[in-house]
Parts: structure tokens; C-alpha cells; sequence
């Protein structure tokens, strides 16, 4: 196994338009488990298609290891590339029962008998569907088909593992379930993972690597914490975690993370020229007797807190949590603790 | 290390090639060799001494006046019928749409000749119930009218197929609306469903009369003895009096009918292409009228259309196959089964075409699905600009009439076949050939369907478990659109087992096929055996359309040509 590596990728369809994908170079180490997340359509899912070799790039080139995969001229077919993917909509072949699906890859990798029927209980054991071998695809639920389409992934022990969206059709409760399956996943199988979603708390989750697309192009990537903490740019910061955006003069900060003393300074001096995005965590704001005063305009009972929408005077928005109740409309005051400029 | 150069197309370089050259020499050769023919002809002077024959204008004019009429016809019962059964709550659906659907799968010569039995002064039906005309009246059918109805009652299944197809898609919403304005059932009918379904109206209309155009089996048989040529049977007529004009004149005869049903499907393809669009709001569910009262009498209707278009011309033709001979009355005690036991086991001519007919059929069943199943997955697959292309040009040797595509390969292989040096002119692969290319769509439409159909991811799944082109087709493309590969087969075999208009004009001695037999037992008098082969036909029609209704339900949508 290597590293994957994404050189300068474009591609652009023939119907033209903006290019799909533009200019994303991208490196994901050995055994990385690498979530793609974006909005729909920010070209994240065409990546996924280019790495498994559905889609070719028109410009720029994809290597595993020092493997030429594909670029603008030429490229390694999928039946050639030893990867393995989960599909959105799982692809389980419905003519096949449950083991026939899982054991096609080493059915056309010429491997039988005894071997192959082991690696086959083997890769249904690992997904706890040992009893469901002789079964249609037909006849599972959505979770039990998403732990076939996996099960098909591990009997290979393909070089990479790519994973479309998978849990966009399950309900909450199974998704939590399947993250958990994912995660195990990883680690037994040290695969290379790249997994697309739209959902940051997945990719969060899951991830050791976070990679953020916006149309087409790539914004950042970082480990969750990282871009947790240090988004850059503003939509980066409103795609990752909660937390509100405003726009206050800040040129007289040299650094990016603020702290309340700098945020007050900001806000004494809103003649300023310069103006930041400035994210704010909610976790961060935090509703005392002093600090600058704010009217409530939303209230969101969560069950352990509730989720405030505050409006400054200046009107623009914070968000906060508070565990005592309080109204639309109500005043008061609050002290912003932390913050990052954008 | 294996690279390809596809661009990460799924399918392999070879079958571009394969469907270019299969699609050449099944549609664009035969074709173009006849408008070259008609083309030279037209400037050779030829044509002029065609074209001043009052013979060929009166041909034309009866062409025209008897698909109009027909077309009208066809207009009335399956308007009618498509009215009454999509939109109102009469009961029996299902067994009404099933038995008015059978006509258009019954052989024209079939219909005509039941009608022929059912009607005149030699009928053994009429004669048997003592209403018989007295012997010497003319037989009414034998006349442009009688060519009209009959064009009517075999295309009215296609008018109600095209204005079902609308009014299912009809928004129920829209029509919910228009009741809560305040309008009457009456009201919205007028006002709402009969606007916006008018596409389907006249898309069926078109189609009704480019088949009524095209159509042999009527006029063969009930117009050659009164006199009446249409352009189809001109053109027999033309073969059977063979003379050195004869390509050129005949070049000339089809491409007047290929023009007349170009303008037809124009017409249909304009107006339906304005119909999406209309088709906004929730569909699916139709609006349903609540007759009341009405709805008896609305049954009644139907059923005794049924009964009259269906019944009583195949009861005829039962009673016609069962006389024992020509002129003695039909009783129990008389009843023979001699004419099955001729058609069956006696004469060596219906013998080599029930030979023929089958064996036909399934070749041509069995071998296109080889050819449409890699086509089809073409077509829906390339992403190429020439797919669609390539599709249409699939498309028009089965929308044109079978006698201009039969004229065209006799054009091309009347004369032997470059570089080997054999024709086939005569013999029964000119008819092998022909069906290839005449039911090349039939066979094409359900795969392609399920082609479409077909989740993409599936397949990319087997790509990337490692499975090559051949092996992805065997292991999972097939065994998935197979529902719609056995519809395929069973289709093209139907369609093909009935067919007279291109074997008319091809076949020769020994060559002979169930439609031809058909046609050549009434011309030459033996009217009982005829029936008895016609029963017979109509028995098999009736036996696959049923495989294919009870397989209906596993397979795409509008893959069995009388649902919806």
C-alpha cells in the first residue's frame, strides 16, 4: 500500500459551465481515513468517481504511491485499480444472494473452494451478518444492506477504500451505528478511506483528515480538530461546527485568535476600516451580569440547554446556549470569551 | 501494466464499431440504396411515364381517402374507449383494455378475412343463423368503406394507447382545482382533461394513419377484387407482373409512401414534444369520473363494441374454418374439423409455413436480442453525441410501412452480393434479412428500457470488483434486464409470426410464410382453409400475449406494447 496522491486534478464536462472539479491537489497518507465534505454539488463526489476510475481527469493526474492511476491521456481502468466502494445506493446485485454478492470480487479474481467461502464468512463476520448468507439483498433492511456493501469492500483487501455518501439513506439511530462499523472498519483493515458527505458531524466523527470543497475547488484540509479550531475562510467556517459569523473592524489585531479584551477594543471601534469575519463559537458566549448587551430573537429548547439567537446592537447575529429559560425579546448581557478570525 | 484509453467509459473500443455496422446495414444501407433507386429514377424519365399512369393518382387518392377514414375511425373507438377507461369508474378494466388491445395484434389478412366471414352472401355464420343475403349481393366490404372500418378497428388500439398515455400523466390536482371553481364533471372534461390530452389525440391519430397507409393485409384482400388499389398492393401488383420498370416504378411507389408517413410521424414527434412540460403537479393518480347511472350503460357500450369489432368477426371466422364446403349450410351435425386437419397434416404448403413462420421467428427473435442487448447498452451508456443518432436511425426501418423496407433489400440484394458472389434474392434469407431489420426496434425498445432502468452503480460495482466487459455483462447485465429480454423475444417472435407485407413481397416458392399462406389460400378460393389457418394464428396470438400480460409486472414500464 501507498499514499494517494491528487496532482493539480480538473475536470470539466462537456456540457461546459464551470469546471466540476479545479485544481485540487491533495494528499491522503497510508491508512488515512480522509473525509471529502462539501455542499451538493461542490464536486466532491466527481473526485471519488476520478480516484475509482469512472470519470477521467482533464486535467492534472491521480498517483497511488508512484502508480500513474490516471491523467489527462491515459488511465488504469477500474477492474485494474484493486480499490473497493460503497455506494450511495449500495449497488448489491439483486440476483445474487447475500454471499454471492460479497464473494464476487474473489470470484472474478479466479480464487474458490474452500478459500474463497472463508474469506467470505470471514468479511460477513467482521459486519455480524454471519446468519444472513443465503439471503436476497431484496429481503435485508437498509442497514443490513449497507453492512453487505461493506463486507464486499473487505474480502479483497483492496488498496482503497472509497465510501459514496453511504449513510445519506439511513435513519439517525443507524447512522450512529454505522459510524461506529466504519471506524472499526478502518483499524482492523488499514485501508486507505476516503469517505464523501455533506454532513460535517459525520465527517467529524469519522475522519482523521477533514478535506472541505466548495464549487470545485479545494478549501482545507486538516485534522478535525484542526479545522475544528482553525477554519480558514469564511465558508469553511460556516460549514464546520456551529457558531456564528460577524463582521467587525479588526486591523489592529496581529493575531487570530481573540480573546475578550481584543473583541471589546473591536467593538469600541466600529468606525474602523478594515473589517474580519469573526467566528464565534457558542460554547464561547456566555450570558453574565456585564459585558455588551444583546436582545434574545430565538429560542430553541434542546433538551439538556437551550439555543439562543442574540442580536447585537449593530444587529448582527450570535449564537449561545443557555440553561436557564429566557424569552424572545428579552435583554441581555454577554461576554464573548473566544473567538477566530476568518 | 494494462491501461485503456476509454475515458471511463464502461464499455469497450470494439462495440462503437460493432453498433455502427449493424446499424448500417440494418437501417442505413437498405434505405438509402431505395432513395438512390428512386432518386435515379426520377431523372432517367422513368418516373414520368409512372407518374402519368391515372392508375397510380387513383392509387394515391384511395390510399389517402382510406386512411383518412380509417384514421377517423380509429379516432372514434379508441378515443372512446381510452375515455371511458382511464378516466371513468366502469368495471373489468383490466379484460376490456386486454380484448380491445387484441386487434392490433391480430394480422390484418386475419381481420379481413373474419370480417369477410361474418359479412356477404357467402357467410357460413350468417347462413347458419338463416340472415344470410341472398346469393349474388355484392359483399359489402369490398369497398373503400369497408377498407376504412376495417383500418379503424385493426389502429384504434394505437389512438388508445397514445391518449391513455396522456391522460395518465394528467396532473390530478389540476383537475381537483377545476372542481373546486365550481365545474361541472362535464365542465372539466371539456375545459381541462380534453385540452391538455389533446397531444396524445393527435400523436395517435398521426400514427393510426402512417399504419393505415402502410397497410397490406386489408387492401389485399378486400380491394384486389373489387378493383381498389392502395399504393401497398399497387406495389404487389407491380411484382407480380414483372417487367423491366418494375425497381424503378416500385423505388417510386414506396418512396410516395415513405413521404406519406414521414409527414405522419412528424406530425406525432412535434406534438408530443410540447406534452412534458405540461406535465407539471402531481401525477399518477388519475382524476376518476363517478358515472351513476351512466355507468351501466357505459359498460353496455363498451362491451358491444367489444362484442361487434371482436367477438362476432372471430366467431365468424370459427364458423368460416368449421363449414364443411363451400355453399352448404353450417349445422352441428355438419360441423368438420376436415379444414384443421388439411391445414395441419394434408397440404405440404401450410406445413413449410408454419416451418417457416417459426423457425423465422425465433432466429430473428433469438438473433437480434444478441445484436439489441449490446446496442442497447450503447445507446444508454455512450455518452457519445452519435448515441442518440444512432438510436433514431435504429428507429425508422420498423416506423416506416414493412413494404418500403421489403422494396429497399430487394433493391439491395437483387443483385448477388459483392466479393462472395451469392444471392439471396429468393431464397429465405432475404426474408431472415428483412425481419433483422424491420423488428430491429421491436426487439430494441425493452432493453433499452431496462437498460435505463438500471442503476449505473450496480455495474460500477462489478468494475471495480475487478469484473472486465464481458464478464460484467454475463454475471450482471444480463441475468438483470433478462425480464425484459424474454419480452423482447416473445415480442419480436409475435410480431413476426404475423406478418404478410414484407414476406408478400419477398417470398417465393417454398418460401412461403403463415402470412403469405393465409393470403394465397382465400385468393385461390379455399376460403375454409383460410379461416382454419387463421384460427389457428389468432389461437397463438392470443396464447403470448397472455405469457406477456402475466409477465407485465416484472418488467419496465411500456415494454408490453398494450399496457401502460
Amino acid at each position: 500500500m501507498a499514499k494517494l496522491i491528487l496532482n493539480r486534478l480538473s475536470k470539466a464536462f462537456e456540457t461546459g459551465g464551470r469546471p466540476a472539479v479545479n485544481d485540487v491537489s491533495l494528499t491522503v497518507r497510508d491508512g488515512g481515513f480522509l473525509a471529502l465534505l462539501g455542499p451538493s454539488g461542490c464536486g466532491k463526489t466527481t473526485v471519488l468517481r476520478m480516484i475509482a476510475g469512472f470519470e477521467q481527469p482533464t486535467d492534472g493526474s491521480i498517483l497511488l504511491g508512484d502508480r500513474v492511476l490516471a491523467d489527462a491521456g491515459q488511465m488504469v481502468a477500474p477492474e485494474h485499480r484493486n480499490m473497493a466502494m460503497v455506494f450511495q445506493s449500495y449497488a448489491l446485485w439483486p440476483h445474487m444472494s447475500v454471499a454471492d454478492n460479497v464473494g464476487y470480487p474473489l470470484k472474478v479474481r479466479g480464487v474458490t473452494g474452500e478459500r474463497r467461502s472463508s474469506k467470505i464468512r470471514e468479511a460477513l463476520a467482521a459486519v455480524r451478518l454471519e446468519a444472513y448468507t443465503d439471503r436476497r439483498p431484496a429481503d435485508l433492511s437498509g442497514g443490513q444492506r449497507q453492512r453487505v456493501a461493506l463486507a464486499r469492500c473487505l474480502v479483497t483487501e483492496p488498496d482503497v477504500v472509497l465510501l459514496d455518501e453511504p449513510l445519506a439513506n439511513l435513519d439517525r439511530h443507524l447512522r450512529q451505528e454505522m459510524e461506529e462499523t466504519f471506524r472499526e472498519f478502518h483499524l482492523r483493515s488499514g485501508a486507505t478511506m476516503i469517505y464523501v458527505t455533506h454532513d460535517q458531524a459525520e465527517a467529524m466523527a469519522l475522519a482523521t483528515d477533514v478535506a472541505v470543497m466548495s464549487e470545485g475547488r479545494l478549501l482545507q484540509v486538516a485534522s478535525p480538530q484542526e479545522i475544528y479550531a482553525r477554519p480558514e475562510g469564511r465558508l469553511v467556517g460556516g460549514l464546520v461546527g456551529q457558531g456564528a459569523i460577524v463582521t467587525w473592524p479588526s486591523a489592529s489585531s496581529q493575531s487570530r485568535l481573540l480573546d475578550w479584551d481584543m473583541l471589546q477594543q473591536f467593538l469600541n471601534h466600529s468606525n474602523g476600516a478594515d473589517c474580519a469575519d469573526i467566528l464565534i463559537r457558542p460554547q464561547d458566549v456566555e450570558i453574565t451580569g456585564e459585558g455588551v448587551p444583546a436582545r434574545v430573537t430565538s429560542v430553541l429548547f434542546e433538551g439538556e440547554r437551550y439555543a439562543l439567537k442574540l442580536a447585537l446592537g449593530d444587529e448582527q447575529v450570535l449564537r449561545a446556549f443557555s440553561r436557564q429559560p429566557v424569552k424572545v425579546g428579552d435583554m441581555v448581557s454577554v461576554v464573548i470569551r473566544s473567538a477566530w478570525r476568518l | 501494466m494494462f491501461r485503456s484509453q476509454n475515458r471511463g467509459n464502461s464499455q469497450p473500443r470494439w462495440l462503437f464499431s460493432f453498433v455502427v455496422v449493424v446499424i448500417f446495414f440494418l437501417s442505413v444501407l437498405p434505405l438509402g440504396r431505395l432513395a438512390m433507386t428512386g432518386v435515379s429514377s426520377l431523372f432517367d424519365g422513368g418516373a414520368g411515364a409512372l407518374l402519368s399512369d391515372p392508375a397510380v393518382w387513383q392509387a394515391v387518392q384511395d390510399t389517402l381517402t382510406t386512411s383518412f377514414l380509417g384514421m377517423i375511425a380509429a379516432v372514434i373507438l379508441g378515443g372512446g374507449f381510452a375515455l371511458l377507461l382511464t378516466l371513468s369508474d366502469v368495471r373489468c378494466k383490466t379484460a376490456l383494455g386486454f380484448l380491445f388491445m387484441l386487434p392490433t395484434m391480430i394480422p390484418p389478412q386475419v381481420t379481413a378475412l373474419s370480417w369477410i366471414g361474418m359479412t356477404g352472401p357467402s357467410s357460413a355464420l350468417l347462413k347458419a343463423i338463416g340472415m344470410a343475403p341472398p346469393l349474388g349481393s355484392p359483399q359489402p366490404l369490398y369497398s373503400i368503406g369497408g377498407i376504412a372500418l376495417l383500418y379503424g378497428v385493426q389502429n384504434a388500439p394505437l389512438v388508445f394507447l397514445s391518449l391513455r398515455a396522456g391522460l395518465l400523466a394528467l396532473p390530478r390536482d389540476g383537475v381537483e382545482a377545476a372542481r373546486l371553481s365550481g365545474a361541472s364533471s362535464w365542465q372539466v372534461l371539456k375545459d381541462v382533461i380534453l385540452p391538455l390530452s389533446l397531444p396524445g389525440f393527435v400523436a395517435g391519430a398521426a400514427i393510426a394513419f402512417v399504419s393505415c397507409v402502410g397497410n397490406f393485409g386489408i387492401p389485399a384482400i378486400l380491394g384486389i377484387p373489387a378493383s381498389i388499389y392502395t399504393l401497398p398492393t399497387l406495389i404487389y401488383s407491380k411484382f407480380a407482373a414483372f417487367g423491366p420498370n418494375t425497381f424503378a416504378d416500385v423505388s417510386l411507389l414506396s418512396g410516395l409512401i415513405a413521404i406519406l408517413s414521414v409527414i405522419g410521424l412528424t406530425v406525432e414527434e412535434r406534438v408530443l414534444r410540447g406534452r412534458d412540460y405540461r406535465v407539471i403537479g402531481l401525477s399518477g393518480q388519475v382524476a376518476m369520473f363517478r358515472l351513476g347511472n351512466w355507468r351501466s350503460i357505459g359498460e353496455l357500450v363498451l362491451w358491444l363494441a367489444i362484442f361487434i369489432t371482436l367477438v362476432m368477426p372471430l366467431t365468424a371466422l370459427i364458423a368460416s374454418s368449421l363449414a364443411p364446403a363451400y355453399g352448404v349450410p353450417l349445422t352441428p351435425a355438419t360441423a368438420t374439423l376436415d379444414a384443421y386437419r388439411e391445414v395441419l397434416f394434408k397440404q405440404t404448403i401450410t406445413r413449410t409455413a408454419f416451418f417457416n413462420s417459426i423457425s423465422l421467428s425465433l432466429a430473428t427473435a433469438l438473433g437480434l436480442l444478441v445484436v439489441t442487448v449490446l446496442t442497447g447498452y450503447y445507446i444508454v451508456r455512450s455518452k457519445s453525441r452519435l448515441a442518440p443518432v444512432l438510436s433514431a436511425l435504429a428507429e425508422i426501418p420498423y416506423a416506416l410501412p414493412g413494404i418500403v423496407l421489403a422494396v429497399a433489400l430487394i433493391l439491395v440484394f437483387a443483385a448477388p452480393i459483392p466479393v462472395i458472389g451469392i444471392s439471396i434474392y429468393g431464397t429465405i434469407w432475404i426474408i431472415l434479412v428483412a425481419y433483422f431489420s424491420s423488428f430491429f426496434a421491436v426487439s430494441l425498445k425493452p432493453v433499452v428500457s431496462a437498460f435505463r432502468q438500471l442503476d449505473p452503480s450496480l455495474e460500477e460495482a462489478a468494475r471495480l470488483s475487478g469484473a472486465g466487459f464481458g464478464r460484467r455483462m454475463i454475471d450482471i447485465v444480463v441475468p438483470l434486464v433478462a425480464p425484459a429480454a424474454g419480452a423482447s423475444v416473445i415480442l419480436v417472435f409475435l410480431i413476426a409470426c404475423n406478418e404478410l407485407t414484407v414476406s408478400a413481397i419477398l417470398w417465393s416458392a417454398g418460401t412461403q410464410t403463415l402470412g403469405v399462406a393465409i393470403y394465397n389460400l382465400d385468393d385461390s378460393g379455399s376460403f375454409n382453409l383460410a379461416a382454419a389457418l387463421s384460427v389457428l394464428v389468432v389461437i397463438m396470438v392470443i396464447a403470448m400475449m397472455l405469457v406477456l400480460e402475466l409477465m407485465a409486472k416484472r418488467l419496465p414500464k411500456g415494454v408490453v406494447p398494450w399496457r401502460s
